[in-house]
């Protein structure tokens, strides 16, 4: 019996249980559905039909999970030593807001030299963004939850300022965005679909988070803190280092999530470039209990939904919001059993 | 100008501060919810089906504070019954409240209302300068400022405000002599949901007089750092509500007047003063913080 007990708490049931609790939540939005006079099956049914039903749906999951990974990444890392980083949103802008400038002054450039350069501003704008609310906590202990989500808001007002203003393409015709970049500033897509080189960014980044979490000297020190910060700190551990390192880490792994956004996507800066890429993240990092294997299926599971939303409008009519109100219920629906998990342990 | 900033900072602040002061009476009892942010648009949302439905505004303003209400209970539920984390299940109920309403309010964009009516007090709103600028706004308004005090009274000069701080600073010790703590914290946390519901009431029917998706725009953050401000103080909240509806208001009258600045920049101005307000108070506020909220906003874990 207690054998059987380890066996369910151990970390190998935890995907089955997350789709027992993700059935859970599609159960609930299912009443929902029912009491606005709306066949949730034909709900359902479009969402999986969206994702799974063509070669497209596929690929659009991945592309979706794309930027899910890094944002979430963004959210896992300062995790891991208790901070609460809901900044991706914003932190996705400002990435795409210095890979942008990059591609508009800098065009000029052969592919070779401009791609790197613009996947560091990618990287340099998120870290910008991140080490504002870092700082303001290592100095000032201002909590960064507050700060990073009222930064969302600056952030994504300036993109909107920029595609108006100073960066205006002068062709547009008053509609907002920049002018298109040129073709030595693009990600190239593959198997003609929209994946991008993107994916392997966030795979790397993804491989490179768990190595340095498990392997090096960094990520034994932020378990440390992770586990117990006093004693961290008595151990002489720099927390205030780690502070700045995490935040600003995650934010420029959002921040090259913007990057791809612009760069392989869009090909240009406009408002609207991430359909709050930032905040799901946000929900795939703790659907994922912030561990980076995790991360990699929740982004897929949560661009299933994504894509799935997409369908819900067109051949419903339903808005997109339907999808969002399924994840927040998952998200509700795995904070509630986690405790659960940690009493019986 | 100086008078109708001022005016318009009274009237932009009200569902700022009924927000601060909900959210004052949640963290009162040592319970952060930054799911006000979703309770506001709850309480926008029904609160303008409903006056669309019923051509009542108060009828729209009961439905709005028992939605914010509902919509907080999940919180408390979640943090004091299943012990979740509250800043994540705060946000988790700021997402739910922002897919249902845009899902239910999507019919309603648009849709014209009758909108609360501004009632003059009789009398006093003929006095020069002060009757235009206190006395010929909504109900809502008066109440927001008449709350501001009763709150105060209530916190610090009854029993039930006694039981309800003493929950928040030691809740064991409260525990230990007798309190029903999780009843004085799912009260508190509900409370607070009304008065959001209350905000979002004042923002579609007599604000705004719409129902736009997300209409909230980070309010409900904006007065969980307003708490903080006002370092717990119901009647220190009413300052900060006050000076934050003036930058709302100084956005329109800046606008209007044709100023070459970016509307951009003007909107971004809120959210900039919060991040300044709550470094340079930061270290001030620390030791009026309730010792149960420590744990929630420092604690690296």
């Amino acid at each position: 019996m207690a054998r059987l007990a380890r066996l369910a708490d151990s970390r190998l049931l935890i995907p089955v249980r997350l789709l027992g609790l993700t059935a859970l939540a599609f159960v609930a939005v299912g009443i929902f559905l029912l009491l606005f006079g709306k066949n949730p099956l034909a709900a359902y049914r479009a969402i999986f039909a969206g994702a799974f039903g063509s070669t497209y749906g596929l690929s659009e999951v991945v592309v979706r999970a794309i930027p899910l990974m890094l944002c979430a990444a963004a959210t896992a890392i300062p995790a891991r030593i208790g901070l609460l980083n809901v900044g991706g949103e914003g932190q996705l802008h400002a990435g795409a807001m210095a890979a942008t400038w990059g591609a508009l002054t800098l065009g000029f450039l052969p592919r070779a030299a401009l791609l790197p350069g613009l996947v560091a501003l990618g990287l340099l704008g998120g870290a910008a963004a991140a080490l504002v609310p870092a700082v303001l906590r290592w100095a000032a202990g201002v909590n960064e939850t507050i700060s990073t989500l009222l930064l969302n808001y600056v952030i994504v007002l300036l993109v909107e300022y920029v595609v108006r203003g100073p960066w205006k393409d002068p062709l547009s015709y008053n509609w907002p965005f920049t002018p298109e970049f040129s073709d030595s500033a693009r990600l190239g897509l593959y198997w003609g679909t929209r994946i991008h080189a993107g994916l392997w960014f966030a795979l790397v980044a993804i491989a490179l988070f768990y190595f340095v979490l498990r392997r090096t000297r960094w990520g034994y020190e932020v378990r440390v803190i992770g586990d117990n910060p006093e004693a961290a700190v008595r151990a002489g551990i720099p927390l205030g280092r780690y502070i700045l390192l995490t935040m600003c880490a995650g934010g420029a792994l959002a921040g090259l999530a913007g990057m791809a956004e612009v760069c392989a996507i869009q090909s240009r800066l406009r408002p609207g470039i991430s359909t709050g890429f930032g905040y799901t993240g946000f929900l795939v990092s703790w659907l994922a209990l912030h561990h980076p294997l995790g991360i990699v299926a929740m982004a897929v599971l949560l661009g299933v939904l994504s894509v799935g939303g997409d369908q819900v409008q067109i051949s419903l009519g339903l808005p997109y919001a339907t999808v969002n109100i399924i994840m927040a219920l998952i998200f509700f629906v795995v904070l509630g059993s986690r405790f659960r998990a940690a009493r019986t342990a | 100008m100086l008078a109708s900033v001022l005016e318009g900072g009274i009237r932009a602040g009200t569902p700022i501060l009924y927000a601060t002061l909900g959210e004052v009476i949640a963290e009162r009892a040592g319970i952060v919810n930054l799911g006000v942010e979703g309770a506001i648009l709850v309480g926008a949302c029904a609160g303008f089906i409903t006056t669309a439905q019923t051509q009542s505004p108060l009828l729209g303003i009961a439905a709005a504070a028992l939605a914010g209400g509902a919509a907080s209970l999940v919180h408390a539920f979640m943090v004091v019954t299943v012990r979740a984390n509250q800043i994540a299940s705060g946000l988790a109920l700021m997402f739910l409240c922002l897919g249902v309403t845009s899902f239910v309010g999507r019919p309603y964009v648009a849709v014209k209302i009758n909108a609360v009516a501004p009632l003059a007090v009789p009398g006093l709103s003929d006095l020069p300068v002060v009757g235009r600028l206190l006395f010929s706004h909504d109900v809502l308004v008066y109440g927001a400022y008449l709350l501001a005090p009763l709150i105060w009274l209530i916190l610090f000069y009854t029993k039930w405000g006694l039981a309800l701080r003493a929950v928040g600073e030691r809740q064991a010790v409260a525990f230990a002599s007798g309190l029903p703590t999780a009843v004085v914290q799912y009260a508190a946390v509900v409370c607070g949901g009304v008065l959001a519901g209350v905000a979002g009431a004042h923002l579609s029917l007599a604000y705004a007089r719409s129902w736009v998706e997300g209409m909230s725009n980070g309010r409900g953050f904006i007065a969980v750092a307003l708490v903080i401000f006002a370092t717990w103080h119901p009647l220190r909240a009413v300052l900060g509500a006050v000076i934050f509806g003036a930058v709302f208001a100084l956005q329109l009258q800046i606008q209007a007047r044709g100023v070459a600045l970016s509307p951009y920049f003007l909107d971004m101005t809120p959210y900039l003063l919060t991040l300044v307000g709550l470094l340079l108070l930061a270290r001030a506020q620390r030791h009026t913080m309730p010792e149960g909220l420590k744990e929630v906003f420092e604690g690296l874990k």
